[in-house]
């Protein structure tokens, strides 16, 4: 837990050392507006920084001062959280399934949410890849080499993480690429038998891996993988598999919660900067990669292109992903029943 | 004050029969707001648990309960927090009477520590835990060395579940051993019993009533812990996966009917656990009077 702090330790510092700086301004204007920005676990950092640069461009552009929050965890419980009455501006979450339950359950937003913003309201893609230890002791060079006797796997559980849904569609993708479906239940299953701990997020997860030395490789996001070894340094090496899933993690505003706070305007600019070049800058800067064909350019040497599947094409869309994988009784719940 | 005053007052009661008289004024009023705060802050949210999962109707709450995830996961809970009750207890017993019993330098410092699994954030002793049981933490590394493995396991969650529970048994049993008489020790021992006899015959018997009330918190807290455990345990459905836990997972696929039928089947269990407790308290106590 200690070596993880630090970021989180500089980030409550940050915000403390800006507290009488943001507050000044605001008597000088108007009081600032809250807006509160709900996201899954990986963000903490990505967003700290766009909030600082949407902050201040918003600021220039308006004179209105914000105060921009953001909140962090598992995907589906964050979505769970928004539908029992979390007042979330925008949702940021790890995948399209997510809102679309916020968007069923809660009636926040409008079912046709997904087209309302470029790229099928992602500002930014990822993938699955793999983190081991130092040197690769035990050669995990593709997802073949995970089911193997004696390698321990660690994920997060699908249930509750959006991360750990991406990772275990990219090795269902790669298990009925052997054997069409029953090859992929087949994969998944000795798979999860290789999984001596499931956490509640991504962080949870790189936290077991990283500090309690549990495992001999991770299952993460890309840009979590960068962030484990920016803060470990020499200790852990990225494995990139022979092919993987092209994540989409998409963001939305919430229509009745914006219009109840009367933060539409600014809430919608914020959704828009995530587009801008500045935003795409900070999102390549951050592992993640950029829509913006300048920004993927400049930090595409460092991310490795593999071929990856897509949610649509390989499982139909995340509604018959969720059917045939997460719900109650489905695949997932099937691995674990006692044989 | 006549005796007519007085004896007047014994028929107004016998009005309610069911009300034993007492000359204390007030009954009304208190009763009143016992009621009214305990029907707001127990009963109130235990009806709305209970409504809850019936939306998926009897037979859907008995394919939930019965599902086999569910049943380790009760199964794991309630087993893993009656032997660690049952662990406390002696070690409990042990603890109260070395703290109560003799006077030593430090013995104010150990009587805090006793608190601290109690006041302490539950999350903090997850971690705290974790860090030291896991396979390269202090602790969890000797284990290792011997083949055991501590966090990640059932073992891990048995631990965490000993040390918050471990104050319920001393602080219950304190007060009992520092108003036991001296003198019935004294008088036990005039009469030719040694100390084995002393401490089983005369201690043990006043102490159990109180034993098992702190037996049962000790239980009851292991039962719905949640923070601690999540870190020490591996979370694995069907192996290390708690009940509270479970819980938390149906919530988070929005099954929430499921969620509020496991809560119903933990509070059934719970509230039967503790009745029959209590109905062994009664039966002690009242051996004890006779």
């Amino acid at each position: 837990m200690t070596k993880l702090l630090p970021s989180r330790r500089a980030m409550m510092a940050g915000a403390v050392a800006a507290a009488p700086f943001l507050a000044g301004k605001a008597f000088a204007d108007t009081a600032p507006i809250t807006l509160l920005n709900v996201s899954y676990d990986p963000t903490r950092e990505l967003y700290k920084d766009i909030n600082t640069a949407f902050a201040a461009y918003w600021k220039g552009k308006t004179g209105q001062v914000l105060d921009i929050k953001q909140s962090h965890g598992g995907s589906g419980k964050q979505a769970r959280a928004v539908i029992d009455g979390l007042q979330a501006d925008v949702v940021t979450l790890a995948l399209a399934g997510d809102i679309d339950e916020i968007s069923e359950r809660a009636k926040l937003l409008p079912a046709n949410w997904q087209s309302r913003l470029p790229n099928n309201s992602t500002p930014y893609t990822s993938t699955i890849v793999f983190l081991v230890r130092k040197g690769n002791p035990k050669a995990i060079r593709d997802w073949a080499d995970l089911v193997k006797p004696g390698v321990g796997v660690i994920t997060p559980n699908p249930k509750t993480s959006g991360g750990a849904r991406w990772a275990y569609l990219a090795a269902f993708a790669y298990g009925s690429k052997q054997g069409g479906a029953a090859g992929g239940k087949d994969y998944i299953t000795k798979l999860f038998k290789n999984v001596p701990v499931l956490g509640a997020g991504a962080r949870d997860a790189t936290t077991t891996f990283a500090q309690r030395n549990i495992g001999d490789v991770l299952l993460s996001w890309e840009n979590e993988a960068f962030l484990t070894i920016d803060e470990f340094g020499p200790n852990f090496e990225i494995v990139y598999p022979s092919s993987s899933i092209l994540a989409e993690p998409p963001v939305a505003l919430l229509d009745k919660n914006v219009d109840r706070h009367k933060t539409r305007t600014v809430a919608t600019g914020y959704l828009n900067f995530l587009y801008s070049p500045a935003a795409q800058e900070l999102i390549g800067k951050h592992h993640y990669r950029p829509r913006n064909p300048a920004a993927a350019a400049k930090y595409a040497s460092g991310l490795k292109n593999i071929p990856m599947v897509t949610i649509d094409q390989a499982f139909g869309g995340w509604k018959k992903a969720t059917a045939t994988h997460f719900a109650e009784g489905a695949l997932f719940d099937q691995i674990y029943k006692p044989a | 004050m006549t005796a007519q005053a007085i004896l007047a007052s014994p028929t107004k009661a016998r009005r309610r029969p069911w009300v034993q008289h007492s000359i204390l004024p007030g009954f009304g009023l208190s009763l009143g707001i016992t009621l009214a705060y305990l029907g707001v802050i127990v009963v109130l949210p235990l009806v709305a648990l209970a409504i809850r999962p019936w939306e998926l109707g009897p037979a859907g709450v008995f394919h939930a309960l019965a599902a086999p995830r569910v049943l380790a996961a009760l199964k794991l809970s309630f087993g893993l927090s009656a032997l660690a009750a049952l662990l406390n207890a002696p070690l409990g017993v042990l603890l109260a009477w070395t703290l109560t019993r003799y006077q030593f330098p430090g013995r104010r410092i150990l009587d805090a520590l006793v608190d601290l699994p109690f006041a302490l954030p539950t999350a903090v002793a997850g971690i705290a835990l974790t860090a030291i049981y896991a396979p390269n933490g202090a602790l969890g590394a000797l284990a290792a060395k011997v083949g055991i493995k501590t966090a990640y396991s059932p073992l891990g969650i048995f631990i965490a579940l000993v040390f918050i529970g471990l104050p319920f048994v001393v602080r219950s049993l304190q007060p009992v051993l520092q108003e036991l008489d001296h003198e019935v020790e004294e008088a036990a021992t005039t009469l030719g019993a040694n100390s084995l006899q002393r401490a089983v015959r005369v201690i043990l018997p006043a102490l159990g009533p109180s034993l098992i009330s702190g037996i049962s918190l000790a239980f009851a807290r292991a039962v719905g812990e949640y923070g601690s455990v999540v870190f020490i345990a591996g979370n694995l459905p069907g192996k290390t996966e708690i009940a509270p836990l479970l819980i938390v997972i149906k919530l988070e696929s929005y099954d929430y009917a499921g969620a509020a039928a496991v809560g119903l089947a933990m509070v059934a269990i719970s509230f039967g656990s503790l009745v029959a407790i209590n109905g062994l308290q009664l039966m002690l106590a009242r051996r004890g009077r006779a």
